[in-house]
């Protein structure tokens, strides 16, 4: 396949001239995709001194560790977070894929009378909702889902884009032919599932817990809508009210009260500090989606075609 | 599909009732799952039409017929966060797709694949961040004392410090700026692995027959991605009525003076339901954007067949 591609790229390719202005160009798109995020980058690191005096630059005038190494003092909470996040990341997602490929696999038996129905029933959930208002009411009051874990693991559970994805990969990488001779061969359709589906089904699998790890991690709403509990903070949600509030600081346990908080108070670089929050936020995410991405395009590709 | 009766046999004793069982058993926590949390709310929405008391719950509050609604379409914000709303939309529709092509094409006629690799991963970066940490990025940028916008504009031209985030004047390009930013190396991806699927005959037999560069593009490539093209506009315009909730809410950081450019729908729905404490009205405008985005897609989706049945979502 690649060796074909570069052979027709020989016959077919733009001059030697458009391709070096192209590839240019394309260069400097690239770097301009980046750059908003150095800047956040540079400040992380820069000096309080140095911010006040010249404002935020690419390039640090005074490089200075100081934003992280108060995080790492006071960041309790960044902590707690940090591991509340985690945690809601891979119970959501393992959670989720297990209903979601579960359910995927029972809309793939073409010959399944309900079938149908089924389908419908999530299709519709696509098209028409109920919206913010009720669902909130009924989380909070009917269900208790306010300040527990829960609300980070169940309304969540399933997306009916992701399920028709799921379907789609089913239908598509496994043969029905191997459903019906494990079938003939009396095996159970749990058993299909399990022993034949699954092992079949990582590259979806992947895909799918990709797209749920991001978007889970992502998550902000849900904390900001239904979490007081500091305990139960997401990051994403941590770093949305520290944007409003340097607060949270000062409102430290450890510290405060104590002469250190003080004077750290008067010295804080908390611009930086800001900054350094969003760094720390964004790493994870951001060192491994390159390795990740041939799945998220296979998802990609194959949720435009119509299932 | 055509099966003979002899399959059909074959299949049914498959498909018997008790393994049928293990089927249903095998949905039954997504199904459960999806009638509590999103087909209750479809009921919930009967809200809408009541006066919300929150001790005698959603069915025992006191219906209010559509005074919701005429409060709601009294005032001009239904106006202003429809006309936000979709505005926006339109054109983060048509230049996204637009750039999304262009950028796709582009990639496709790189000499070099892997840097074609390499450039793709960087152009999606953006979708990787959320809204909250854009928002501290557009904050960088836009902070009135030490932003970096306001840096250049004073080192450069010599101009006065601006507030920006009490200066209506540039939010809607800065929000076009944004949202091409976030979502249009991604958007690309997908265009990019159709053009990559167009068979080579097509462009050989063009060449042949004297084709330039921009007349395959024109003749081959642009219609070959017309199908996923049909599709992805007709799910964004389904989604018209849709803003997003961060982008409008955060990275403007709720700044009051900026509501008559900032407000789409959802921020609406959020204030009146949280600052606002109007559950009732908050709903009725949630129904109106669900039922109208509805409407919406089942309408498009009846164009798109008639035009080109192979294009329909369903």
């Amino acid at each position: 396949m690649a060796r074909e591609r570069i052979k027709y790229n020989r016959f077919n390719r733009i001059s030697p001239t458009s391709n070096f202005v192209l590839t240019v160009l394309m260069i400097i798109l690239a770097i301009l995709t980046v750059l908003p995020l150095l800047l956040v980058v540079s400040i992380s690191f820069s000096s309080a001194e140095s911010l006040a005096r010249n404002g935020y630059k690419f390039i640090p005038e005074t490089f200075t560790l100081e934003p992280y190494k108060l995080l790492m003092k006071t960041g309790a909470q960044i902590r707690d977070s940090y591991i509340i996040t985690i945690f809601y990341t891979i119970t959501g997602t393992v959670m989720s894929l297990t209903v979601m490929s579960m359910f995927a696999f029972v809309l793939a038996q073409r010959n399944f009378k309900f079938r149908t129905i089924y389908t419908f029933i999530l299709f519709f959930t696509m098209l028409f909702s109920g919206g913010l208002v009720p669902s909130y009411i009924i989380n909070v009051r009917y269900l208790g889902l306010k300040d527990t874990v829960w609300i980070f693991l169940l309304p969540s559970l399933i997306s009916a884009y992701n399920v028709i994805i799921l379907r789609t990969f089913i239908q598509t990488t496994i043969p029905d032919a191997l459903f019906e001779a494990a079938r003939i061969d009396g095996a159970s359709h749990f058993t299909v599932f399990f022993r034949i589906v699954l092992p079949l089904f990582k590259p979806g699998l992947a895909t799918i817990g990709l797209f749920n790890v991001v978007s889970r991690w992502n998550d902000w709403f849900t904390g900001m809508l239904y979490i007081d509990n500091p305990k139960l903070v997401p990051l994403q949600t941590l770093l949305q009210r520290i944007l409003r509030s340097i607060q949270f600081i000062k409102e430290n346990a450890q510290l405060e009260g104590t002469r250190e908080a003080q004077e750290l108070l008067a010295s804080m670089p908390t611009e930086s500090t800001r900054m350094a929050i969003a760094v720390i936020v964004v790493i994870p995410i951001l060192f491994a989606y390159p390795f990740f991405q041939r799945y998220f395009i296979e998802g990609l590709t194959i949720g435009s075609i119509k299932g | 599909m055509s099966q003979s009766t002899d399959k059909k046999k074959k299949k049914n004793f498959l498909y018997n009732t008790k393994e049928e069982l293990t089927l249903h058993a095998m949905a039954l926590p997504a199904l459960a799952a999806l009638f509590v949390f999103s087909y209750l709310p479809m009921f919930g929405i009967v809200i809408a039409f009541k006066k919300l008391n929150v001790a005698k719950g959603i069915l025992g509050s006191d219906w209010v017929g559509f005074k919701n609604f005429q409060f709601l379409f009294a005032s001009t914000d239904a106006w202003n966060i429809t006309r936000n709303t979709v505005g926006y939309n339109i054109v983060f529709i048509l230049l996204n797709t637009t750039l999304a092509m262009t950028l796709a094409i582009l990639i496709n006629e790189l000499y070099s694949t892997r840097l074609a690799k390499v450039l793709q991963t960087i152009y999606i970066m953006p979708h990787f961040l959320s809204m909250a940490v854009v928002s501290i990025i557009v904050f960088a940028f836009l902070s009135a004392r030490n932003g970096y916008l306001n840096g250049i504009l004073q080192d450069l031209f010599g101009k006065q410090p601006v507030n920006w985030y009490n200066d209506r004047t540039w939010w809607p390009l800065f929000f076009v700026i944004i949202h091409a930013w976030k979502g249009v190396g991604y958007s690309s991806v997908v265009y990019l692995a159709a053009i990559t699927g167009i068979s080579k005959e097509y462009y050989e037999a063009a060449i042949i027959d004297g084709a330039s560069k921009v007349q395959q593009i024109r003749y081959i490539t642009l219609p070959h991605l017309r199908t996923m093209m049909a599709i992805l506009l007709l799910m964004a315009v389904g989604g018209i009525f849709r803003g997003d909730f961060g982008l409008f809410y955060l990275v403007p950081q709720n700044s009051g003076v900026l509501y008559p450019v900032t407000d789409v729908i959802d921020t609406y729905v959020y204030r009146a339901m949280t600052m606002l404490n109007n559950p009732g009205m908050a709903a009725a405008a949630g129904l109106y954007q669900s039922l109208v985005g509805f409407v919406l897609i089942i309408t498009v989706n009846r164009i798109v067949s008639k035009i080109d049945p192979e294009s329909a979502l369903f």
